[in-house]
């Protein structure tokens, strides 16, 4: 039976439409708790860093924008402002000149 | 050809990290590490290129580092060398909100269906496995921005090379048969998907898509509950994952626990402003283009990729030599892949392997000989069955979506 459930299911795999199985084979699903790991380092560069470090860790870990290329000056300026239209980061009017500064500094173009 | 390799799911970690810096020694191992980390250096347009290859997720082996929260990780090009499956272990992992439960009890899981809809139901995993009848289908799954990190000039987002990508075996039910049994009302235009994830900040888009209501029922539109033949990994998207054959993988909704039929347009940002796409063939613009429509991104085109052999890598001139490889065909099969070994002046057909559908990668092999010493250039290109080829010249958006030009691996003869 095993067997035949096998070549069955090899010859139906190219077909086009989802292939229906035996109920024999249906699976039984076990809990899961995993640990993510925290993605918690800080952005490099000291003081210099704090506005960046104060604002733009709390929905993802630094290494999304370190590993980002380096872009034009307008580009950081834009990808700070989406940051807050779309996806709501809290951060106060003061400390968007400090980030766009820092990007442009570490990951500009010029 | 060679079929998946599925001793790797049990392979011991030591094993795993040994085979990830062996893989990686010819692109290039940085030293600079305190201790052991290897570290892979992408061949992407600018730098940064290098990211550390990491074993520290739940449930996967050695994966390209992108992003650790929420985990952005890429599959490194030498998985896709084993075989026409992914393993589950190996295969990338996106998301995009850093709320990710990492408990998940199997017997208190529900799934809503809601809406324009008879009957609200809430399914548990038992009643979803039991009551519906069982599919399974092979399918790629390709993020909208795989290997967004070669664009020119350069894009924000995920900086991937050509990893955000996999094929698996997915077993489950029919979206339709799930429709049906709440009775879909009559003027239903869509259905929108949620999963378990949620956004770090309350007033922050929840990440949700939508299908049009005919795609949702056409019967190929499936929720999977196992991959590859085993449940999902969390990061994945178990218990429950909609697969959308043919289609990118942002409507994949992972950890799906939520379905409302619509009866009008979803307007949620991102459906009708992030994964759009100028409305141009292969969603092409010039840099710096604007007052373009935009549409949401929908259906995969072709793409192929040689396995076997790095950029950069070397051979002795006048030798045969095997080039391998894979192809997908985008929303339709394979018909055909090419090869060239002379920077696409000529080519030549290559032998396929197995056909598992036509949503699956697809194998390629072909022996070639570089004439003379010197610096050649090895490209591979396929023509889907709709004859619909990769284009000789790269697309560009600006977020980096839907690259699929003849890719170029250059090589050198000694
Ligand atoms: C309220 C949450 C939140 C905060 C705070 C936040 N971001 Fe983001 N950011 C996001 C989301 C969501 C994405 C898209 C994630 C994805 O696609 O995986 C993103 C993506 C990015 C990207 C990739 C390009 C893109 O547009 O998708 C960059 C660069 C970035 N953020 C920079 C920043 C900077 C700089 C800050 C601080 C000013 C910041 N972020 C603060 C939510 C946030």
């Amino acid at each position: 039976m095993g067997k035949h459930v096998l070549i069955m299911g090899l010859l139906m795999g190219a077909i086009l439409l989802p292939s229906q199985t035996w109920p024999e084979e249906l699976p039984a699903l076990k809990s899961v708790h995993v640990e993510l790991p925290s993605g918690d380092s800080q952005f490099p560069g000291g003081a210099g860093a704090d506005a960046i470090n104060n604002n733009c860790l709390a929905c993802h870990s630094a290494d999304m924008v370190l590993n980002q290329p380096a872009l034009p000056r307008a580009t950081w300026e834009a990808e700070v402002h989406k940051m807050i239209n779309a996806y709501k980061a809290p951060i106060d009017n003061a400390d968007i000149a400090p980030i766009v500064d820092y990007l442009a500094r570490t990951k500009g173009t010029n | 050809m060679i079929d998946r390799d599925t001793g790797m799911g049990a392979m011991s970690l030591s094993r795993r990290r040994f085979l990830a810096q062996a893989g990686f020694a010819g692109l290039s191992l940085s030293a600079t590490q305190a201790w052991a980390q290897a570290i892979v250096r992408l061949p992407l347009a600018s730098d940064p290129r290098d990211r550390p290859i990491t074993s520290e997720f739940p449930q996967k082996g050695a994966l390209i580092l992108q992003r650790t929260r929420p985990p952005l990780l890429e599959t490194p090009l030498e998985v896709f060398d084993q075989g026409v499956f992914t393993p589950n272990d190996r295969f990338y992992v996106r998301w995009h909100w850093a709320d990710i439960p990492t408990e998940i009890d199997v017997g208190t899981f529900r799934l809503a269906v809601r809406g324009h809809v008879n009957k609200v139901l809430s399914l548990s995993l038992n009643e979803i496995i039991r009551n519906l009848p069982q599919v399974e289908l092979n399918a790629v799954n390709q993020c909208s921005g795989n290997s967004r990190g070669l664009f020119q000039p350069r894009v924000a987002g995920a900086q991937w090379a050509n990893g955000a990508m996999g094929n698996a075996k997915w077993t489950g039910v029919r979206l339709k048969d799930v429709l049906d049994l709440a009775g879909v009302k009559a003027g239903a235009v869509q259905v929108r998907f949620n999963g378990l994830d949620e956004p770090v900040v309350p007033e922050a888009p929840d990440f949700m898509k939508s299908l049009d209501i005919d795609l949702a029922r056409n019967g190929e539109v499936m929720i999977a509950y196992t991959m590859n033949g085993e449940q999902l990994p969390l990061l994945n998207g178990f218990p429950l994952r909609l697969i959308v054959p043919g289609w990118y993988s942002t409507y994949w909704v992972k950890m799906l626990n939520d379905i409302e039929v619509l009866d009008k347009p979803d307007d949620n940002y991102w459906m009708t402003t992030a994964y759009t796409i100028p409305d141009t063939p292969y969603a092409n613009i010039k840099p710096g283009q604007t007052g373009v429509k935009m549409v949401p991104i929908s259906r995969m085109v072709p793409r192929s990729f040689i396995t076997n052999i790095a950029d950069g890598a070397s051979f002795p001139a006048g030798v045969k030599t095997l080039a391998r490889g894979i192809a997908m065909g985008g929303d339709t099969g394979v018909a055909k892949v090419d090869f060239s070994a002379d920077g696409g002046k000529s080519w030549q057909a290559t032998r396929l392997g197995t056909d598992y559908g036509k949503y699956s990668f697809r194998q390629w092999e072909t022996d070639f000989t570089l004439p003379e010493r010197g610096a050649h250039s090895l490209m591979v290109r396929c023509t889907n069955s709709a004859n619909v080829a990769q284009p000789s010249v790269p697309n560009w958006n600006g977020s980096g979506f839907m690259r699929n030009v003849i890719e170029t691996t250059p090589v050198t003869a000694t």
